[in-house]
């Protein structure tokens, strides 16, 4: 079972900048153990450009898709055997990223 | 109700957590599970009259639950591989047992209770699910409506096999914070039963209490060795105990007002025990052991004037420690006021306004000790405030009586 584990920064009050060795260290166990199947830090929302084509043109515009105070900041994707697993796993997480964490499954 | 009827009643109490946790480990599916179950009931009321109630009643269920489980799949399944549906019929081979303890009905408690699931909804499945109360029944249990009810545990279920939360015991090291969700559900189905709120509904709900103390029971059956299961059953009997005294002509009655004959000795004796027997594990107590401990006092006292007030005040003062809530202050400033007096009790009322200005009780609190300290207006104020945020009925008769009788 797949798991989306999204990291999620707040604007008005960001986790520590600090934490880069420690999560290494984490994914280095995530890769050892077998749930590791993918992941990836993203750049600030500032660099994000949303293109929509539903309709006859596709515009291009500046920004994220939603202005809010939280964002999702990088995730990882996990494979493990059920959802106590990921939240066991996802506890750990956010005490390495020093940030909330979202499970989402894949459908 | 005729013999039948009330066998029928009596084995849908003891077996339907049974059927349904059984069915869910086989099928994997809780919708399955409670919907085979329904229709197993709903075959016996019929059968049952005419054919009288089977010797193992718990045993015909079951049996009668799979035969619908397995129609409902093959009727559903028509299109799926063959091979699936012969795997899902006949695998009759126990899921790997995993976790502390292995037994269906706490899998299936665990399940309903999963911390990824929202309070009510954990709190209607749980009553639906392990209680085997309908949806109706749970509705008008917490006011709600039945669509919104029927919405939430449709959720609550979709997420169960989404999000696959896992149908199992938890392990050793997480079992004692995943019971203590658990026994949240139980009290809050409790409390709700022993204060309703809501203009429309009785101020006590029996029902509700009952059902809380049954479950309670299963878990305490299951788990004997959990020192606060033990201490949350002893806690709801020795509340339940007073319950008849509790009431009168349609308003609520202090505990020191309360007549004392009309407890239930027999409640009382079985809280005690239990409460004596954690003393005796010598284990640091938790909050629902110290609570039951606190209420153990309470009725060990004939009169309200023989209650030992500073053995409460003590234990209150041990459960500050363990839950420093400010609800836990409101009610040790309560037993300060028999021990110091009014006056040192509403110092330390007072302290609490920010985090308590919109708690019924903060204020009911106040309006008695400014009452006892003769302050009339600010009692009828106090009084005031209280009864605008009181929910139950007949504690609403008691404070609106209690202004009244202000000079």
């Amino acid at each position: 079972m797949q798991y989306l584990v999204s990291v999620i920064d707040d604007k008005s009050n960001p986790g520590s900048t600090d934490r880069q060795p420690a999560i290494s260290e984490f994914n280095d166990r995530l890769i050892a153990e077998g749930y590791w199947v993918f992941a990836g830090g993203l750049a600030d929302t500032d660099a994000a450009t949303v293109v929509d084509h539903r309709g006859e043109q596709a515009v291009i515009s500046d920004g994220p898709f939603v202005e809010s105070k939280e964002y999702l900041a990088g995730f990882w994707v996990w494979d493990v055997p059920d959802l106590d697993v990921a939240l066991k796993l996802a506890a750990e997480a956010s005490k390495v990223c020093d940030r909330k964490i979202e499970v989402r499954p894949f459908r | 109700m005729s013999d039948v009827e009330q066998a029928v009643t009596r084995v849908h109490r003891a077996e339907w957590a049974r059927v349904v946790a059984a069915l869910t480990r086989r099928f994997g599916d809780l919708d399955l599970a409670e919907e085979a179950a329904a229709e197993a009931f709903a075959i016996a009321v019929e059968r049952w009259p005419a054919d009288g109630v089977p010797p193992n009643p718990g045993a015909w269920l079951t049996t009668t639950a799979n035969r619908k489980a397995i129609d409902r799949i093959r009727r559903e399944n028509k299109r799926d591989d063959k091979h699936q549906e012969a795997r899902m019929v006949y695998d009759d081979t126990p899921s790997e047992p995993s976790g502390a303890i292995d037994d269906d009905r706490l899998r299936l408690i665990f399940t309903c209770c999963h911390p990824a699931l929202a309070t009510q909804a954990r709190v209607a499945l749980t009553l639906r699910m392990v209680g085997g109360l309908t949806v109706p029944e749970i509705a008008r249990a917490f006011l709600v409506r039945e669509s919104a009810l029927e919405q939430r545990i449709t959720r609550a279920k979709a997420k169960i096999k989404a999000a696959r939360i896992p149908y199992r015991v938890p392990s050793a090291e997480d079992l004692p914070a995943r019971v203590s969700g658990v026994l949240t559900v139980l009290f809050l189905v409790f409390n709700e039963g022993y204060l309703a709120t809501g203009p429309g509904t009785d101020p006590i709900r029996q029902e509700l209490t009952a059902e809380a103390i049954r479950l309670t029971r299963l878990i305490h059956a299951l788990l004997p060795d959990d020192g606060e299961v033990t201490g949350l059953l002893a806690l709801m009997l020795l509340i339940e105990a007073r319950r008849a005294a509790r009431v009168s002509a349609g308003e609520l009655v202090a505990l020191g007002e309360q007549d004392r004959g009309t407890w239930d000795a027999a409640l009382i004796a079985e809280g005690h025990r239990l409460v004596r027997e954690r003393l005796a594990a010598g284990v640091a107590p938790g909050r629902y052991q110290i609570l039951a401990a606190i209420n153990a006092v309470h009725t060990s006292a004939r009169d309200i004037r023989d209650t030992d007030w500073s053995q409460v005040v003590a234990l209150y003062d041990q459960l500050v420690r363990v839950d420093a809530s400010p609800v836990v202050a409101l009610n040790r400033a309560i037993a300060v006021a028999e021990l110091d007096g009014p006056e040192v009790a509403l110092a330390a009322v007072d302290r609490l306004e920010e985090q308590l200005a919109g708690y019924h009780a903060y204020h009911a609190t106040r309006a008695d000790l400014l009452r006892r300290l003769a302050r009339s207006a600010e009692a009828r104020a106090a009084y005031g405030k209280a009864i605008e945020l009181a929910g139950n009925t007949a504690e609403i008769a008691n404070l609106t009586r209690r202004r009244n009788q202000l000079g």
